[in-house]
């Protein structure tokens, strides 16, 4: 279990890694906090000529809250974000997710935008990303170009990243004080991706409103418009029904079945949780 | 043999000596050492499961730079020959050579079929990449349930079918019992294969000296003295020139207790080469290539009469060992041991098991912690669940009644177990003492007003320790069971010490020195005992069926006796007194009255250094040796209790494990924090069993929990607190009075969260016979009660 050969650079600047990975298209992979790279390096599922490591870039752990909401750059920790939620700022969503993601190891290393663009269909973080509509900026040698979430996820482990881009950015919007969320998921361990999970969210004041995001039965962190609509017009118990019609992954342990039984608990639990009718 | 003084040391919790050094990282395992001109070693691995090699072509490999051979089964095999299991034990066992590499067909996903061998594990990887095998697939014999169907694949195309062995045991009527029964319980049970995870994967350094004809072996193992057997058996060489170094090792589990076709292929490369080899199995190979345990399905049935006491049982049991019965002991004394405990707490009158071991193309299936026990003991505890339910009885009543009683030990069972020294009434108490019922039914209250379904689980369990002599030397297999310890006096007045019996982790070597140093009257830490070297330990069994206090301490209070003979002896000669009249206390000898005539130390330097100083110039004799094995019973039977409390989220079908308590007797405890140790690591894989590890394939034989992220080990977030008692019955047949400790957390524990989670479910009329307990099976369950 030890990785193919490859060539290896610690570029100090964005612009140098952005320059590496534009050097030859796709034959460089982005080192950060490599929890999820080194194992495919060392099972040989990743065989890149080159590994661009950015622990090095300059603010490359730049984590800004203003007015605009929450801006990570590409080296900020599942551990730095779950601090800085934790004390209330951040988002409650982001709140809610963090400590589900994985050891508090992982969580060490491990970074916001690695998970984004490594685009797990199993992982919170994306989910948090499409509910929240959060904005993510791709540089590359030709530029730098701004992407809504729900765009960018395109299925598993596939994201609208072209081979000479990398995650510079994501920003997540700030969040909205009349809006409760939470995040739940299934898992036969602590820590283990979720066989099914959900994001969710639901405004209360004035005309009700739900955003709901499920992760892990699907190829992409796949958004419940059916089911919010009826979460607000009906209710949780119509909210699940909707899950129904939905095309769930199967397969392996888990069949679609299933993944679509535990959905509708979370999503009931869910509902409770944030005060939406049953 | 003089009387032992009561015990100081003896039953006194105590740390590891070694665990603050293997803690702090100062261990030395197999990878912490290299050696000059070592090569790295690489297995190409079969991806079949089942395939005839038509041709291989490894010159791009061989081209490669740091590469120094590319070996194929055609290359070793004129320096060793092919691992041929032998077990008389087992009438008519088929058992077909398994070569150190493939022999131009592979049997199992994960054989190793090519070595490489290079400058780094990396550049071997390198090579591995570039060799080309021409496969040409074979159909594959994966489902045991199906595998002596008529036109069934085969897992070897030359045997007639799948069949590696059958047989039966019975004793008693048992067709009169079921005939004249009040109520009978049925029920087929599934059971998975599991792999013991040790910390340390195996590994090992061969290096072959071509001058002096010697193989030294530094390798992570639990039986040094029996590899070293098999090594210079297979290779050709004599013992003398075999030397087996088991150092540091992190973790054995049974994994390690085998003799494997890639360690064997690592050794004969060493030779073939005249360089050290090291290989370290990383965890892909460690997942497919350790060998696997378990894959059981039970057909049982149980007899009751009509006031409920068990009368008998009948079970078939189908099992699936893999592709070769394993390598020197046999996979089939898993078949055996998986049903031979059944019913074995309860005073039944009849038993027949009958057993059918078929060949897979899948991985061997090995001695894996509680061989085969915890089969016999979830199929015994889930059927008498199932018959107090069905008389709508209390289960703890319904053991109560059951239990073999004291009065009839020894007893020797129709199943041919011999039982004695047990104390099933004295732990059942026990254990109701310690649960606190008050407390756990608020526990239940609480978890069902939070949705949950609660359930508590008990298992009553008999399990067969230290093995004696007739388990394998009986059958021509050369295993010990037996097992040595040597002393000697050094000039500083401490004692160091040789065993044959293996430190892997569990503190064994630390447990004798405190039984030598309690016999010499001496402080713990002046007494060193070393383990894992055949160079310098006289053979002995090494760790294998929880015999290290059992046998390994009996050996050492032998050899411990017979250096207090020898000191008081020398002491006597030295001090003109009769040997009687000394005695030994704090380092010395003294007197009648207890005043120190001679210190230890100073016994020691005039023998080595003055030895014209005793009388007619006659040494005491301060060197020793004393080899221990048992003459009588063919194991030590221990006994206990388990509990366990669960709680079913009925909304996602995960089992979360809340309690669970353990009461069990293995005898004299020598060390109370060593035992309850071994207790709780026993019963976390017992709980990994119930709900988490399964080595699965698929219906064609591709393994398909190829990492730790499929092959789901029990975390410390999952593991409830585990309350720990003892009931203390000892052996009659030792001094100690000792038995097999580290099992019995591994025996019981599943079959106990089993029956809680059926406790749970009770209420809606539904119930699961297999293991590991998935979410899914739980929400097909209640799926279940619903359509109904």
């Amino acid at each position: 279990m030890k990785p193919a050969p490859f060539a290896y650079a610690r570029p100090g600047t964005l612009a140098e890694a952005v320059a590496l990975l534009g050097a030859e298209p796709g034959a460089a992979r982005i080192l950060a906090g490599g929890q999820s790279l080194m194992p495919m390096l060392n099972f040989r599922l990743a065989q890149p000529a080159l590994l661009v490591d950015i622990n090095r870039i300059a603010d490359g752990a730049v984590l800004r809250q203003d007015a605009d909401g929450l801006t990570l750059g590409p080296l900020v920790r599942h551990a730095d974000l779950l601090r800085h939620c934790a004390a209330g700022r951040g988002h409650p969503l982001l709140a809610a997710a963090l400590p589900l993601i994985a050891h508090s190891g992982i969580r060490n290393r491990g970074t916001v935008c690695g998970s984004l663009a490594l685009a797990d269909p199993a992982a919170e973080l994306p989910a948090c990303a499409v509910a929240l509509d959060a904005e993510l900026d791709l540089v590359s040698p030709r530029g730098t170009r701004r992407i809504g979430a729900e765009a960018f996820f395109r299925g598993i482990y596939e994201t609208a990243l072209a081979e000479d881009e990398m995650i510079a950015a994501v920003r997540f919007p700030p969040a909205d004080p009349n809006w409760r969320w939470t995040c739940l998921e299934v898992a036969r361990r602590q820590g283990d991706f979720a066989i099914a999970g959900l994001a969710a969210g639901f405004c209360a004041t004035g005309a009700p409103a739900a955003r709901l995001v499920a992760f892990g039965v699907a190829e992409r962190p796949l958004r419940l418009a059916a089911a919010e609509a009826a979460l607000t017009a009906r209710g949780s118990d119509a909210a699940v029904a909707t899950l129904a019609d939905l095309d769930l992954l199967g397969g392996g342990d888990y069949p679609a079945a299933y993944r679509r039984q535990v959905l509708g608990t979370l999503l009931t639990r869910a509902a409770a949780a944030l005060g939406a009718p049953a | 043999m003089t009387a032992v003084r009561p015990p100081r040391l003896i039953g006194q919790p105590a740390p590891r000596p070694e665990a603050a050094r293997l803690a702090s990282g100062a261990g030395a395992y197999v990878d912490d050492v290299d050696l000059p001109r070592q090569l790295h070693a690489a297995f190409l691995r079969s991806p079949h499961p089942h395939a005839a090699i038509l041709g291989h072509d490894a010159t791009a490999a061989r081209a490669l730079p740091g590469v120094a051979a590319v070996l194929f089964w055609d290359d070793l095999a004129g320096v060793v020959t092919p691992l041929q299991t032998r077990h008389a034990g087992f009438p008519g066992l088929v058992s077909p050579p398994q070569p150190p590499l493939a022999d131009r067909r592979v049997a199992y996903q994960g054989e190793p079929v090519a070595l490489v061998l290079a400058a780094s594990r990396a550049l071997a990887e390198d090579a591995l990449e570039a060799i080309a095998i021409d496969y040409a697939p074979l159909p594959a014999a994966a489902d045991a349930a199906t595998a002596l169907d008529p036109g069934a694949p085969k897992a070897h195309p030359d045997l007639p079918d799948n069949l590696c062995w059958a047989g039966e045991i019975s004793g008693g009527d048992v067709d009169g019992a079921f005939r004249d029964a009040a109520l009978v319980v049925a029920q087929t049970f599934r059971f998975t294969r599991h792999t013991g995870v040790t910390l340390e994967p195996r590994g090992l350094i061969a290096a072959f000296d071509r001058a002096s004809g010697q193989l030294d072996v530094r390798i992570s193992h639990q039986q040094p003295h029996q590899l070293q057997v098999y090594l210079a058996d297979l290779l050709g060489l004599p013992m003398t020139r075999v030397r087996v170094i088991a150092p540091d090792v992190g973790g054995g589990f049974g994994i390690k207790m085998h003799v494997y076709a890639d360690e064997v292929a690592v050794c004969a490369a060493a030779r073939l080469l005249g360089r050290p080899v090291k290989f370290i199995a990383d965890r892909l190979e460690s997942m497919a290539a350790d060998v696997h345990a378990r894959e059981h399905v039970v057909d049982a049935r149980m007899a009751l009469d009509a006031a409920g006491r068990i009368t008998a049982f009948d079970v078939a049991d189908r099992h699936g060992l893999g592709a070769y019965t394993v390598f020197p002991r046999s996979s089939t004394m898993e078949t055996v041991s998986a049903v031979r405990t059944i019913g074995a707490p309860y005073a039944m009158a009849a038993f027949r098991a009958r057993m059918q071991a078929v060949f897979q193309n899948k991985s061997l299936i090995g001695q894996y912690r509680s061989v085969g026990h915890p089969i016999a003991c979830t199929v015994t505890e889930a059927l008498v669940d199932q018959a107090a339910r069905t008389r709508g009885e209390d289960p703890l009543a319904f053991r109560a009644r059951n239990y073999t009683p004291g009065a009839a030990l020894p007893f020797t069972n129709p199943a041919g177990v011999r039982l004695i020294d047990l104390s099933h009434a004295a732990c059942h108490a026990r254990l109701e003492a310690l649960m606190d019922r008050d407390a756990v039914r608020r526990d239940m209250a609480d978890a069902r007003a939070r949705g949950r379904l609660p359930g508590l689980g008990f298992a009553a369990f008999v399990e067969l320790t230290a093995s004696g002599s007739e388990a394998y030397g009986a059958g021509g297999v050369a295993v010990a069971a037996m097992d040595s310890v040597t002393l000697a006096l050094e000039p500083d007045g401490t004692v160091k010490g040789e065993a044959s019996v293996s430190e892997i982790g569990q503190g064994i070597a630390g447990t004798l020195a405190r039984v030598v140093a309690d016999a010499l009257a001496l402080p713990a830490d002046q007494v060193r005992i070393a383990t894992g070297d055949t160079r310098s330990a006289p053979h002995g069994g090494g760790a294998w069926s929880s015999r290290g206090a059992a046998i390994g301490a009996e050996a050492a209070l032998g050899a411990a006796a017979r250096l207090r003979a020898a000191i008081l002896a020398g002491a006597a000669a030295l001090l003109q007194a009769q040997p009687e009249t000394l005695d030994l206390a704090d380092g010395a000898i003294v007197d009648a009255s207890g005043a120190p005539r001679l210190t230890l130390a100073a016994l020691a330097q005039a023998a080595l250094f003055r030895g014209h100083e005793f009388p007619g110039g006659r040494l005491p004799q301060l060197a020793v040796a004393h080899q221990h094995g048992r003459a009588q019973d063919r194991a030590v039977p221990t006994n206990g209790i388990q509990a366990a409390l669960v709680e079913i989220d009925p909304g996602t079908g995960l089992v979360a494990c809340r309690r669970h308590w353990v009461v069990e007797d293995c005898g004299r405890i020598l060390n109370p924090l060593l035992v309850d140790a071994q207790i709780r690591g026993g019963v976390v894989q017992g709980i990994g069993a119930a709900l988490y590890e399964a080595c699965r394939y698929d219906g064609e034989g591709q393994l398909l929990t190829g990492t730790l992220a499929d092959y789901l080990l029990p975390m410390a977030a999952e593991m409830p607190d585990i309350a720990v008692a003892h009931v203390e019955t000892p052996y009659s047949g030792s001094v100690l009075g000792a038995k097999g400790a580290g099992e019995a957390g591994t025996c019981a524990a599943a079959a106990a969260v089993l029956n809680a989670v059926n406790d749970a479910l009770a209420p809606f009329g539904t119930a699961i016979a297999e293991l590991p307990v998935t979410p899914v099976l739980v929400l097909d369950a209640l799926a279940r009660r619903q359509a109904a």
